[in-house]
């Protein structure tokens, strides 16, 4: 029975995780290459890959072990390069609720492949939740460092060119990105179904939840996209991160009236079989709420 | 080479580990499962997984350069390209791989 669902949990996380094992071999690779090319022993790129566990800070770090001893320094450098992390922590508060033993490990291995597949991922029916995340999470984490030891390794002989693979990460992020822009049009569609069963509630009513559906997830991605792409343009690439997360949250903050409320009853980021659960949530929200 | 002794490479290396695993933990220590979040935070864990996507997209493609090289030309088209596919077929994998492959080819025979 357990075996089950553990299997099934595997056998719905593993495709998922694919093209990240490609990226990850790849860009790890690329960083055990160059922490080679640097003269760094084998341990010291799998230790980093094996404890730090985040992709440009680990690059980062190579900087900081080349200069002068300044751990103050690379500690607050380590914070402000992984700030986006407390944004996906606010994000996933609902979903690791009452996970148990797995939460601390999927907390700590929560890197931006591994949230983006588990903030987004439908999971069929059946397939336990918990497990489903521990799977994607333990598998990016481990191609992650295998990459990393296969470069320090391999130093630069491959058979091919594997020149653009890395574009391998856009890829992802934007697939996942029109994913849920995309499946709004779907999950409105349900949705109305859903709330078409409550007779009598006023058509204006109606309207306005639909709208706030529609916009609930478009306007939030709209937002992510140019208040990053306005803070790039404005800071360059190494600095613009920070206030980006910065803009956002002002943004939010200032769009809640449209934004927030109970008519919004759906899941960020999945649609499906979770979306029914929380849409019902979303429900009771609302007759709480008069 | 390392500028620093071992050991001072060692303690870098901790220091950077446990920042980023602070990040990491902070707001599950802050919000543990028995606290109810406040409303303003419920709202921003439904908001912010659609923005944090979209900086993620800005973000892995802050290093194109439009001014020098392929002036973004590559980046653009296999943009345009996994746009039409997912809209076509709506698979992960087909628009991930069709995407990727499309950039290599254009990176290593066409933009070269």
């Amino acid at each position: 029975m357990r075996k089950g669902v553990i299997g099934r949990a595997f056998k719905a996380a593993f495709p998922l995780t694919v093209p990240i094992a490609t990226g990850f071999l790849f860009l790890g690779s690329s960083y055990g290459l160059l922490m080679h090319s640097q003269g760094f022993g084998f341990w010291w790129p799998v230790c980093m890959a094996f404890f730090i566990f985040a992709g440009s800070m680990e690059f980062v770090t190579v900087n900081l072990l080349l200069s002068a001893f300044n751990p103050v320094a690379a500690f607050l450098l380590a914070l402000m390069v992984n700030a986006r992390h407390l944004f996906y922590g606010l994000s996933m508060l609902g979903k690791f609720r009452g996970i148990g033993w797995k939460k601390p490990y999927l907390i700590f291995a929560m890197c931006d492949e591994t949230f983006a597949i588990n903030s987004s991922a439908r999971i069929p029916d059946g397939v336990d939740r918990g497990w489903f995340m521990l799977f994607v999470s333990v598998l990016n984490r481990w191609y992650w460092i295998v990459g990393a030891a296969l470069g320090w390794l391999i130093g630069g002989v491959l058979p091919f060119s594997t020149k653009g693979i890395e574009f391998v990460l856009t890829a992802l992020f934007l697939t996942i990105f029109l994913d849920q822009w995309m499946g709004g049009k779907r999950l409105v569609r349900n949705a109305r179904g859903r709330f078409g069963g409550h007779a009598g509630r006023a058509a204006r009513d109606e309207a306005v939840a639909r709208l706030k559906r529609y916009a609930g997830r478009h306007l939030p991605a709209a937002v992510g996209v140019l208040a990053s792409l306005a803070c790039l343009i404005a800071l360059g690439p190494d600095r613009f991160m920070v206030p980006s997360m910065a803009l956002m949250l002002v943004l939010f903050l200032a769009l809640r009236p449209y934004l927030d409320g109970p008519a919004d009853g759906t899941d960020p980021g999945s649609v499906g079989s979770e979306t029914v659960g929380s849409g019902d949530e979303g429900g009771e929200d609302k007759e709480a709420a008069r | 080479m390392m500028a620093m002794t071992v050991w001072q490479g060692v303690a870098t290396v901790a220091v950077v580990a446990l920042g980023t695993i602070l990040t990491r933990f902070l707001p599950f220590l802050v919000f543990p499962d028995s606290k109810r979040p406040p409303r303003l935070v419920e709202y921003l864990g439904k908001v912010l997984p659609y923005a944090m996507t979209g900086l993620l997209v800005v973000y892995s493609l802050k290093d194109v350069s439009l001014a020098s090289g392929a002036h973004g030309v590559p980046e653009a088209i296999s943009i345009a390209a996994i746009i039409l596919l997912h809209w076509w077929r709506r698979s992960m994998l087909l628009s991930i791989a069709g995407g990727t492959v499309l950039y290599m080819v254009l990176v290593q025979l066409v933009f070269v």
